[in-house]
Formats: C-alpha cells, structure tokens, sequence
C-alpha cells in the first residue's frame, strides 16, 4: 500500500514543478551550452555564444565541465537532461555515440560533410576545431631546446622532469614517434600487442621523470614554476600562458592533431534549437573568427580564408606548422582504448 | 508471577503509556535529520551495495542468447540455434545502441570482447537469414570457443562477483573457480596497503606533533591559550582545495621549502618534495591536525592539574607521574583523535592527486578514474565496498580494543 501512496506524491510534486522546469517560451529563448571551461570557453564566449545571442536573442546558459563523460551519462540516467549543447573531445564521441549517450545530427540542417577535414563528422557530432597535443618548453630557461620528440626521452641531452597527460592516448604515440616509427605506421604497430609493449618499454626509460597532468591548464603551470623541463600540452594553453608574458615554445614536430566535437546529449529539451545553435557555431566565419581569441584551427576547409594571416601562423593546421604531425586516431582508441587504459593505471600504480 | 511482580510490570507499562506522547515528539523533532540521513547516507550507500554486484547488461541485451543456451552442456562449441539468437540479440542492439554496453562489460572478463561484439553486430546487421554459426567463426574464430560461452552464460545472472572479486585482486576462471589475479595486473591490494599506510602515518605524524601541542593548550595563560586555539582553528575553516595547493607551491623545487633548504646549506641540490610520498604525508599530517588535537585538548581540560601536583608530592619524578597519573587519562582523547584522523585520512582524494606522484595514489583517487574516465561504476562501487568494510572493520577493532566507553570527544 505504501508504494503507490508514494508514487502519487512524486507525481504530485514533479506536477507542481513543471511550471518551474519546462516553460516553454524560457526553453525557446535560451540555450544551455557545456564546455571545456578557461580559455577556451572564453574564446568561444566572445566568438559564439554572444554573437549569437546578438542574432538571435536566444540566451546562453554556460556550464563547463573538465570533459568527463560521466557528469553527461548522469544526466541523461537521471531522466532530467538539462543541458542542450556540449562541446566534447572526440573519445567521448565515439563512446557516447556508441552506447547511445548522443542525439544523431541531420546533417542536411548543418552543412555538407565534404567542408570538414577528413575523420571530425559523425552520425553524431559536427567536428568545431583542431587542436594539437605538442612537445612545450621555457624558452627563457632552455635557450637551446628541444627539437624532436626524441629529445622529450633523451634525459642525458635535457635533464629534468618531464610533464605527459595522465592518459596513454598522444603518450603511446609520442614514444613511438620517438621510438623511430613513422607516423603513418604508429597505429598498424599499436594494433599489434608487441607494439604497445615497445611503447610501455619506451615510457618505462623516463618513467621516473614523469610528472602526470590532468587538467590542462597545469601543463603550462609546470612549465612556469620550473618543475618540469619540458612538457606536452594543448597548444592553446601554451598560446594563452604566452600572452600571459611567458616565453614559451612549441616543438611543431610530430605533434599529435585531434579535434572536439558540438554533441546533443540524449533527450535534450530543444532538439531544433540546439541544432540551429550548432549549425551557426560551424558557420566558416564563425569558426575563423575563434581563432582571433583562442589558435585552435577551424574544420572547415572553407573557414581558411576568413583567417588572419597574424592568427593562421599559431594554428596546428597551418602549413609552416604541419610539416611532421600525426592525427589522433580515434577509432583505434575506442576499440582499444579500454585494454590499454587497464594496463596504463596499473602501468602507473606500480 | 507474584502479586507485586505483576504490579511492578503494569506500573512499568502506565508509566512507559504516559510517556508516548514526548517520544512522539522527539521523535517528530528528530524526523527532518532521520529523513536527511536516509536519503543522503543509507540510500547512497545501498546504491553502492547494488553497483558494485548488479550485472543488468548482458541480461537486457542478450535474453535470447541466454535462453538458448540454456540447454548448453557447457564443453563443446554450441549449435547454430545460439548463434541465431545472438544474432537476432545482436540486430536490437545494434538498434537501441546496446552493442557498445554489452561488449565494455564482456570486455572486463574476455579480452578483446568489445570491439569483437561491435564488429559482429556489424556484421549481422546485413545478414537476413542464417545459417549464422559459420559466418561467425569466420568474422572471429574465438566465437567458436566454450571459454566465451561459459563467461557469457555466467553474467546472465542479475548479480555477479566480478567487480568485488577484482577490488581484491581475485578472478573467476571459465569454469567458476575463483583464483588470484596473475603478476602485473593485481594492483588493489597494493593500493589498499598503500591507503591504510599512508593513514597510519599520517595519524601517527599527527599524533606525535598535536599532544604536545594540546597539552600546552590546557596550561597556557588564557590570553596565549586563545591565540594558539584560533591558530590550531584557522587551517581547519579554509577549504581543503586551497590548503592543498598552499602545499604545492611550498614543496615545489622552486618553492620557499627548498630555498631554506638551500640557503642553509643542508642540501646541495635542490630535494624532490612534490609528487612524492613524502609531501602527500606532510601536507595531510598538517591538514589533519585540527582533527587529532581538539579531540585530546577537551580531554586533557577536564583533568585536574593538582592530581599531577599530589603525585609529585607523593614522592614521584616528574616523568612517571606523567606517565603514570596524566597519560593515562588523556586515552580517551587519544583514541576519539586518532580514530577520526585515520579514518578520515582512508578517504583522501584531493590531496595524494595533486601533492603525490602516480605510486602515491589511494583507493579514492582509483574509485575517481574508474568513474570518470573508464566509465566502470561496477569496479569504481567495488572498491567503494572494500573501503566502507576496511573503515568499518577498523572502528570495529577500536572498539573491542579500547571499549567504546574509552573513546570521548571531549
């Protein structure tokens, strides 16, 4: 008897507060967007959200998150997804597509597939910029720094601690890099379980050395407070600490490119709204004008040409830049990412 | 039962009667706290019980799959009516974006599982009719092997071990025998030995540094007492985060630590503090500190400084009526300090994450990684239940050790 008493009364109170949640004319002329937080949000602020809202009139309602999966899986378990755009790295893509986290693009309503770069649409996402895991150091400590991915495990040549990403994915590829394979042939030899061992073999050489990062604002804060020699970062975090009065100087060879993704979480409140909000957000001028506050590159080919030539010399994508570069394969990383991520924290527990 | 006997009874009964309505009422004051506690403690802890054995995934994906092979005897390759079951299971999932949950949980138990489950629901996607046993053992001719069978007819129960079994290093082979978890791959009970360490010191630490401190705090001059009370409060109303951060700008090489170091010549070279053992203990001794000495202060007030006084004019030297007389009434505030420092320290996440390097890291900064990042809430709620029995087998030994009547907080 008591359940269905209860029952009522949580139907009474979800009754009573659905004019609070859900007033239509509120859902229309807002938007809820989630994104990365720091610098990278503010870029996109001034870009984005509030050109749009000076087009549109819809408001934006910023959240940020550190790009845990988890908090967006939450939400949509708790049957109460209240957030209507997110901006996700392209890991979290490819699992949310999969286990069914994600709404499908119509891609008729966003553009056509063939302006992207290669490998950032998906059923799923529409692919916003390019960024690049990169080789960092001090300039005004090291006036001869690295040059190579080499350097990066030659702790004879550049003593110190190194930085990494507390994550195998870019760190596997970089001691292979660094290990002499191609570029091209980096994921045909992570495929192969000898080759992941040669990358734990090639880690293992400075794992003593190693200061993890999570956050990727602490790469560049390692770099500053001299804790580590050199390091790998965003290369818009190192971008950012530089107007900040740093010297700090990226090593462009064999930098890893990747690209973050607009996604609908399931069962988002305003489907044609978040649509229309991620349609303008790709727009080539949009995406170009980015790159005036934050060098991540655009994904649309025809965004090139809307780029200052003062902003396109700091882009991963740009040529001078693009000499050596490897692009994150992240189909390899969902079929393989959850093997190798065991091994990487027992890697690291031990 | 006698005359008096069954008076003594029934008085007993009108007074329990007339004192109902004031339980009633102290109950009803106490109702917002008792509701609070259900729904912020003993839910979420249930919720744990039940992550950490529920096993709901190849159940909703794969019921047909399991009904067939149900007849299965176990040994051999099954026929073709499991395979079209997996198939036609395969196809849903594939619809309802299923496949991907199925083969991360059959993943934990048989290696290679998830992307071996996307490719064959790939697969039947475009197949329309059977048979299917061949055009599976030629995608992947591990379909073919009872191994698989066996640990998919397994997790076709509502509950499994799995996630306990591997919070503590231990796993279930094809046929059911639970066995140890080999070489490389058995990390848990390290870090669980790891926890408890680093807790142990760091209580010891606080110990060692705040009963001292305590008992100058109880003989100290009023005026001095409250400038050293607010001085042992401070730490304890400036957020953890903060504190924590504090400590990684004093312990890096850069850091003040280090110049003092340096400048005294103690060291030649500057000393690797941070992303060490080492600093993760300083920095949570000190942060754990309030915790230990409040507990021994109000302890140590309510203990007469003349017994001290008439030991001593009893004939005993200062050491032994210390240790003989004071000592041993301060236990009590001991214990409670101790106690609340340890346990406390058992579930520390933010410091050991940043002050600590990757060998430093303690059971919550594992339960984080596996919420977060894998994604595996079963092993992230595992690991939980291992903590909540580890403290709870801790207080319990307290207990018997000392007698609950012994712990005091003041």
């Amino acid at each position: 008897m008591r359940y269905p008493l209860t029952g009522r009364v949580l139907t009474l109170s979800l009754l009573a507060l659905t004019p609070l949640c859900s007033n239509a004319a509120r859902a229309q002329d807002t938007l809820s967007v989630m994104s990365f937080g720091g610098a990278y949000q503010e870029a996109q602020r001034k870009g984005v959200f509030e050109t749009y809202t000076a087009e549109t009139g819809v408001k934006i309602d910023e959240q940020e998150y550190g790009g845990e999966i988890a908090k967006i899986k939450a939400m949509i378990e708790s049957g109460n997804t209240t957030i209507d755009v997110v901006d996700v790295d392209a890991p979290t893509l490819l699992q949310g597509c999969d286990e069914g986290i994600f709404e499908k693009i119509d891609w008729a309503k966003v553009g056509p597939q063939d302006d992207w770069i290669k490998g950032t649409t998906s059923e799923c996402g529409v692919g916003t910029i390019v960024y690049a895991t990169t080789l960092a150091y001090d300039g005004a400590k090291l006036a001869d720094g690295p040059k190579t991915i080499k350097d990066l495990f030659d702790t004879k040549k550049f003593p110190g601690k190194r930085g990494l990403w507390k994550n195998p994915a870019t760190n596997l590829e970089f001691a292979l890099l660094a290990d002499g394979v191609a570029p091209d042939q980096v994921y045909e030899t992570l495929s192969t379980p000898a080759g992941v061992d040669r990358a734990f073999a090639k880690l293992d050489t400075i794992k003593d050395s190693i200061v993890w990062w999570e956050a990727g604002a602490q790469a560049p804060q390692l770099l500053a407070s001299g804790e580590v020699t050199m390091t790998t970062a965003w290369n818009g975090r190192i971008y950012n600490a530089n107007k900040e009065g740093k010297d700090f100087r990226i090593v462009w060879d064999n930098q890893i490119l990747d690209s973050n993704y607009w996604v609908i979480p399931k069962g988002a409140k305003n489907a044609e709204g978040s649509l229309a909000f991620i349609k303008y957000a790709v727009e080539p001028k949009v995406l170009a004008g980015i790159t005036k506050y934050i060098p991540y590159g655009p994904v649309r080919k025809s965004a090139a040409e809307f780029v200052a030539p003062e902003d396109a010399k700091n882009l991963p994508t740009s040529p001078q830049n693009l000499t050596v570069s490897l692009t994150l394969d992240n189909g390899f990383w969902a079929d393989n990412g959850d093997e190798i991520r065991k091994r990487f924290t027992t890697w690291l527990a031990q | 039962m006698t005359v008096a006997e069954i008076d003594r009874v029934n008085i007993f009964m009108a007074v329990r009667r007339a004192e109902r309505p004031a339980r009633r009422a102290a109950l009803s004051l106490a109702l917002p706290l008792i509701v609070f506690l259900v729904v912020a403690f003993v839910a979420p802890i249930l919720y744990l019980l039940v992550t950490a054995v529920g096993n709901p995934e190849t159940r909703e994906v794969l019921p047909r799959t399991l009904e067939a092979l149900q007849n299965w005897d176990g040994a051999s390759t099954p026929d073709e009516p499991v395979y079209a079951a997996l198939a036609a299971d395969l196809k849903v999932a594939k619809d309802n974006s299923t496949a991907a949950l199925l083969g991360k949980r059959l993943n934990y138990e048989i290696s290679g599982m998830r992307s071996r489950v996307l490719a064959t629901a790939r697969m039947v996607e475009k197949l329309d009719t059977g048979p299917y046993k061949e055009k599976f053992l030629a995608l992947n001719q591990d379909w073919g092997s009872p191994e698989t069978w066996a640990i998919i007819k397994r997790n076709g129960g509502s509950l499994t071990p799995y996630y306990m079994l591997t919070a503590l290093d231990l796993k279930q082979a094809p046929n059911g025998s639970v066995e140890r978890v080999q070489g490389d791959q058995a990390i848990f009970l390290d870090v669980l030995g790891r926890t408890l360490f680093v807790a142990g010191l760091v209580t010891l630490f606080t110990l060692i540094l705040g009963y001292p401190v305590a008992y100058v705090l109880t003989i100290a001059p009023k005026a001095i007492a409250g400038i050293m009370m607010l001085m042992v409060l401070l730490p304890l109303w400036t957020s953890l985060l903060v504190r924590t951060t504090a400590w990684v700008v004093l312990l890096q090489s850069d850091g003040i630590i280090n110049d003092v170091l340096m400048a005294l010549h103690l060291t030649g070279e500057r000393v690797q503090l941070i992303f060490t053992r080492v600093g993760t203990v300083i920095a949570m001794t000190h942060i754990q500190l309030p915790f230990t000495i409040l507990p021994i202060y109000s302890v140590m007030r309510s203990i007469p400084t003349t017994q001290l006084r008439a030991a001593r004019s009893l004939g005993a030297p200062p050491s032994s009526a210390f240790w003989r007389i004071y000592a041993p009434q301060t236990l009590p505030g001991v214990v409670a300090g101790c106690l609340m420092t340890f346990i406390l320290s058992l579930g520390y996440y933010i410091t050991p994450a940043l002050v600590g390097g990757p060998r430093d890291q303690m059971v919550s900064n594992f339960i984080s990684t596996y919420i977060n990042r894998d994604l595996n809430w079963g092993l992230a709620a595992g690991l939980g239940v291992v903590l909540l029995v580890v403290t709870l087998a801790i207080y319990l030994l307290f207990l018997r050790l000392v007698g609950a009547d012994k712990i005091k907080l003041g």
